[in-house]
């Protein structure tokens, strides 16, 4: 890409996902909307500004990586590389339709440019972590990052804890993983179901550099990860505090959207809100 | 395939190692001629024989402690960064307690990381029923992308291991504890996908899979002192079997017996009997775990008791010859 987006540019970019994602859920008639849209401006920051990558060339051997845990979120992921040119975003249309390279969660032999194969929770963090392992330790490829994102309500899962003392016992300090942390599950919040505080001192007591910060605050998303990258002996959390369902006001911080995707009236509002919305999603709306 | 035997096998001063023993040697050699090979394990290192690797390649050699989820989806994010990925644990903790992990990052997503099963069977022993893995087979087999194998003595597990290393695919590979007598020699062949012909006959045909192969080798023994003469099958691949050898075999004898250290419900005989129910049916006994779980218990005793000793086959295979003296082969 030739130079970088501004922020207001990247905002903007991240309305468009959420537009894109509101369109692909009500095509494909099922689907996830909260994680997509809240995950709207990390992933939009990561894929247009903070990972060095090529849409042209996928495997290209020195780029980042970036691995989804939380499967179920892939619209998001799927419409930030459809912007960013990995494929037409007219395909978009296709999510979870047969035939599409666009599963309904993400399967890494079906389309170029994904790393991973995720849906069932709690396993993408350990693949991350592996990859990283290998860039610090069998690859010397200091100048390579891992990037990754989980659910918090994934964090219920043994195999994240698992994986979170591993990268501290190694020092994975390649690997930066966000946590969206938009407190709910399908059955309910995350206090309901299976509560998660003291969430950033469990982190820090497995030996990982942690932040938080506000997850649709684009230019904190970016401070975070150049923070992230300065760290060098330890992996690294950032808790991206996040409204479920953001940007679409009837979707926000109702878990009932957890799973669901919108009906065709539902999307044109949605598409609506988003519009006027337009450049309006920035810092200081998450009080 | 001429596949030489080691001609002592049958007496009693037949040599006699571990099949993980195999692998050990195996694994050390694949990572002398591959540096993306490396090695991951969950807190077992010497019981998996996967030490003398550790030692030769310590940089390459990764300990995951006794976290057996963390271990198959590490492995699968090495995959993804070129590694060739070997892990071992106890089978009953990997593929036992791990197994979604593997169907998900591994099968699914079709990465070229070695599943090592060791102690399966319940030869294990003393430690009983918790660490005697037997649905092994049954839960790898019914994985997609999956190649699973079940070596017959120490030097063809050394073989399958470098066999493995070189393929490309998820493979699984299961081990027992105990020594077990060698039948091949250096000289054998393996290679993934195929069976073996040990010996010819044309009145049954015993198929071994892992540590029964020289079970169904003796059980041959003793019953052509009956003048039974059967026709000895050595499959060390379960997935993808060799359709071709085995159906070969079982239309010249029109019976078949499979033997197995596992449960043979969705195992072994399972995939003989879908194999034969597809393309030859065939009067076909099943030698194996019978829905039930193991105890402990001597490793011998054991064997015996559960009618997996070379001896007890040969009674099961006359009896069953005797229950179906006719048969209509085919459709």
């Amino acid at each position: 890409m030739s130079g970088k987006l501004t922020i207001t540019q990247l905002e903007q970019k991240a309305n468009d996902v959420r537009k894109d994602i509101i369109q692909m859920l009500v095509e494909a008639k099922s689907g996830h909307s909260a994680g997509p849209l809240d995950l709207a401006d990390v992933v939009t920051a990561l894929y247009f500004d903070v990972m060095n990558i090529d849409p042209k060339r996928p495997e290209w051997p020195e780029r980042d990586v970036f691995f989804l845990s939380n499967g179920h979120t892939v619209p998001v992921q799927y419409a930030a590389m459809a912007e960013r040119g990995y494929f037409p975003v007219e395909e978009l249309q296709t999510l979870r339709k047969f035939g599409s390279r666009l599963q309904g969660h993400p399967e890494r032999t079906k389309l170029p440019g994904l790393e991973n194969t995720s849906g069932p929770l709690g396993s993408g963090l350990s693949q991350a972590a592996g990859y990283a392992y290998s860039l610090q330790y069998l690859d010397n490829a200091k100048h390579r990052w891992v990037y990754a994102i989980t659910g918090d309500g994934e964090l219920d899962e043994g195999n994240i804890w698992e994986a979170a003392m591993f990268a501290g016992k190694y020092k994975l300090s390649q690997l930066i993983v966000f946590i969206d942390r938009n407190n709910i599950q399908i059955d309910g919040t995350t206090d309901d179901i299976m509560p998660l505080e003291d969430l950033r001192g469990k982190w820090e007591s497995f030996g990982w550099h942690v932040q938080e910060i506000d997850g649709h605050n684009i230019e904190s998303v970016i401070d975070a990860a150049s923070m992230a990258r300065a760290i060098s002996n330890k992996p690294s959390i950032i808790i991206t505090h996040t409204i479920p369902g953001k940007g679409v006001d009837f979707m926000e911080y109702d878990y009932h959207w957890h799973g669901a995707p919108p009906n065709s009236e539902q999307a044109k509002e949605a598409l609506a809100k988003l519009r006027t919305l337009d450049g309006q999603i920035t810092s200081g709306d998450i009080e | 395939m001429y596949f030489p035997l080691d001609p002592n096998v049958y007496g009693d001063d037949a040599k006699k190692e571990p099949i993980r023993a195999g692998f050990g040697r195996g694994l050390k050699v694949a990572g002398e001629a591959n540096q993306n090979i490396v090695a991951l394990c969950a807190d077992l290192t010497d019981s998996t024989k996967m030490s003398d690797f550790k030692a030769a390649f310590p940089d390459r050699f990764i300990e995951m402690g006794v976290a057996e989820q963390n271990l198959v989806t590490v492995a699968s994010g090495l995959a993804r960064a070129g590694k060739i990925p070997f892990t071992s644990s106890y089978a009953a903790f990997s593929p036992g307690r791990n197994w979604e992990q593997i169907r998900t990052t591994i099968a699914l997503n079709d990465q070229p990381v070695k599943i090592i099963g060791s102690h399966a069977g319940v030869s294990v022993g003393p430690d009983g029923a918790t660490h005697q893995m037997l649905e092994d087979i049954a839960l790898m087999r019914a994985l997609p992308n999956m190649i699973v194998i079940a070596p017959g003595d120490s030097l063809e597990a050394e073989r399958a291991t470098l066999a493995i290393a070189e393929n490309g695919k998820p493979s699984y590979m299961r081990l027992a504890r105990e020594k077990t007598a060698i039948f091949s020699t250096d000289e054998s062949p393996f290679e993934v996908g195929k069976a073996y012909v040990l010996k010819e006959g044309h009145d049954i045909t015993l198929l071994g899979t892992g540590t029964m192969t020289v079970q169904v080798l003796m059980a041959a023994k003793l019953l052509e002192e009956k003048g039974i003469h059967a026709e000895v099958v050595h499959v060390p691949t379960v997935k993808p079997l060799d359709n071709e050898t085995i159906i070969a075999s079982i239309r010249k004898t029109g019976r078949a017996l499979t033997a197995e250290e596992a449960q043979m419900n969705g195992g072994f005989g399972g995939a003989v009997a879908e194999l034969l129910g597809d393309k030859l049916p065939t009067p076909l006994k099943r030698v194996g775990m019978k829905d039930r779980f193991g105890e402990s218990g001597d490793p011998d005793e054991l064997i015996a008791h559960f009618g997996l000793d070379g001896p007890s086959i040969a009674r099961t295979a006359e009896a069953f010859i005797n229950e179906v003296p006719r048969y209509h082969q085919g459709f």
